[in-house]
């Protein structure tokens, strides 16, 4: 190839680039260990913020309401995203296949106070017709489950157009049921995208400070809503530290969820 | 051939289906029932549509909270605020996006799937830890003040928070990962021989970038702008955080009628016309995901 941008402009943006990316994340960090009151001043090492972290009970709580709500809604997504996603990209033709298929892309764009919105005022309808449901974790629950999956269909959709559909038509032949097929042949083969689908779904729920604030009630507050009402009222080191830790889990899983995925990657050129 | 029965085809398209249009479709139309109702007070705060009266049942519709926000000029001042900001850092994110998409590419390949995840990282961090972390740094004084008054650069502290440059600046960080993925994927399946041809027709690298590049990757430009555009359009937690009182926008707006205010069916009228005037970008950008999805 003889076009090149010159290589001193691809490091530099590449530099630059990433340097916007990741120096607000890295000061944050970083300030998470400073000893003063001030998060802008520097006045050496001090793990005190994590120490009064865990003694604020308020945010304990909050963080088991989110990771309660977060896996539950993961694993709801996890299965309409992956009906959703193969419906999708086996069957070519169905009734309302077009509505569907926006149903499935618009969640991911539509603004985050249209979905709460919305959503509230569904549940306060049911509440007033049919008695239920209360609001509070269920209602976030079904609201994080609902744009969960449109992620999950997004990557299952993906995986399915890159799986090779020999192995399904092979086992077809052979005599195997299609639901058989489907739960030992295609679901193994894009584990890959369950897994990583299941952990989008998951992220995103725990992050979730918009929609929830929409559909909650007065017995569920979650962490981006607990956080969310201390920043109002300004910078302060322990919401630095809590930061941390939530950086360091979701690297940690995120670093999870590329192992399984390389792992599944290499058997599968194993197999092939 | 995948071999179900329509029986088996019905509950694997069904569930998911009914589960979107209950609580995607369902609630939208919803929305528009209560832009149409009254403000009351009691639970739910709105006035029913429908009315018993005499056996029968009378609508009660009114458009008094559309006529609202036309005639408040607040509210129009929210949407071109927001359209305004959201279509300047769909702009930034193109211009800064694209020479990183780029770079990516370029680099060697056992670099590359590194860079590609570090891209992609922030998007799976938190929204609202990232907005954060930019209140230290801007504040009057903050970390990146006192680094230009430590150099000498300046005397005094710039204003950096609570203004437009805050808010853009908070969309543009938020959002540039949403415009990096596509435009990498556009320029990954760029066939390396149609610029090798370019190169041998004589053409400069900028007129190579211009006339071939560029054209081919219009598809990842349109996804990656309306991946932008439309959730930055109503972006609350930014305008919230890093927004000063003149920094209008129209989720902030929708959020405070909501939660200060108090008045559902205004809010509502608020969000019908907001959807009404995403309607296009939404049907685009499902146009061209879909593309990017079967390709």
């Amino acid at each position: 190839m003889r076009f090149r941008a010159k290589g001193w402009f691809r490091s530099s943006a590449l530099a630059l680039g990433l340097g916007f990316l990741y120096a607000p994340i890295v000061l944050l960090v970083l300030y998470s260990f400073n000893s003063s009151r001030l998060v802008t001043v520097w006045a050496g090492f001090s793990l005190h913020w994590y120490g009064a972290l865990f003694h604020d009970e308020a945010f304990g709580v909050a963080t088991l309401t989110s990771l309660e709500v977060g896996a539950i809604a993961a694993s709801l997504a996890l299965v309409i995203g992956t009906l959703a996603g193969f419906g999708m990209a086996r069957f070519a033709r169905f009734p309302g296949r077009a509505l569907f298929g926006f149903q499935l892309l618009a969640p991911l764009v539509v603004p985050e106070v249209i979905l709460g919105l919305s959503l509230l005022l569904l549940f306060v309808a049911c509440q007033s017709w049919f008695g239920w449901p209360s609001r509070g974790m269920l209602t976030i629950t079904i609201a994080h489950a609902t744009f969960g999956a449109c992620f999950v269909s997004v990557l299952v959709r993906a995986q399915l157009a890159g799986f090779d559909r020999a192995l399904e038509e092979a086992a077809l032949d052979l005599g195997a049921r299609p639901w058989t097929v489907l739960m030992r042949i295609t679901i193994p083969g894009i584990s890959p995208a369950l897994v990583s689908g299941w952990l989008l779904a998951f992220t995103l729920s725990l992050d979730d400070l918009v929609v929830a604030s929409f559909v909650t009630g007065p017995s569920a507050t979650t962490l981006p809503m607990a956080v969310f009402s201390s920043v109002r009222l300004g910078v302060s080191p322990e919401i630095n530290a809590l930061a941390t830790l939530f950086l360091l889990a979701v690297f940690a899983l995120v670093a999870l969820a590329g192992a399984v995925m390389a792992r599944a990657e290499r058997r599968r050129r194993v197999v092939a | 051939m995948t071999g179900f029965g329509r029986i088996s085809r019905l509950m694997i398209i069904g569930a998911p289906f009914l589960w979107l249009t209950l609580f995607f479709l369902l609630p939208l139309l919803i929305v528009l029932k209560i832009s149409l109702a009254e403000s009351a007070v009691g639970i739910p705060p709105y006035t029913p549509l429908f009315v018993a009266r005499d056996g029968t049942r009378e609508l009660h519709a009114t458009l008094t909270n559309f006529a609202l926000v036309a005639s408040d000029g607040l509210y129009l001042r929210a949407y071109l605020g927001s359209l305004g900001n959201a279509a300047l850092a769909t702009v930034l994110c193109l211009l800064i996006g694209y020479p990183i998409a780029y770079a990516i590419l370029r680099a060697r390949s056992a670099v590359r799937q590194l860079l590609l995840f570090l891209a992609i990282l922030p998007f799976w961090t938190s929204f609202l830890i990232r907005v954060y972390a930019w209140i230290a740094i801007l504040q009057p004084q903050g970390l990146l003040n006192r680094f230009l008054t430590a150099l000498g650069l300046i005397a005094a502290p710039l204003p950096l928070l609570n203004n437009q440059f805050s808010v853009e600046l908070g969309l543009v960080y938020s959002y540039l990962p949403f415009m990096i993925l596509p435009l990498y994927g556009a320029l990954s399946t760029l066939d390396p021989t149609l610029i090798e041809a370019a190169a041998d027709l004589g053409a400069r690298p900028w007129r190579s970038f211009l006339s071939v590049i560029l054209p081919l990757t219009v598809p990842g430009i349109a996804a990656g702008s309306l991946l932008v555009l439309i959730p930055a359009i109503g972006e609350f937690v930014i305008p919230d955080l890093l927004g000063g009182p003149d920094n209008l926008m129209i989720g902030k707006v929708l959020w405070e009628e909501f939660f200060n205010n108090r008045d559902w069916p205004v809010a509502a009228a608020v969000a019908v016309l907001l959807v009404a005037g995403l309607a296009i970008p939404l049907l685009a950008a499902q146009r061209f995901l879909e593309r990017g999805q079967t390709a």
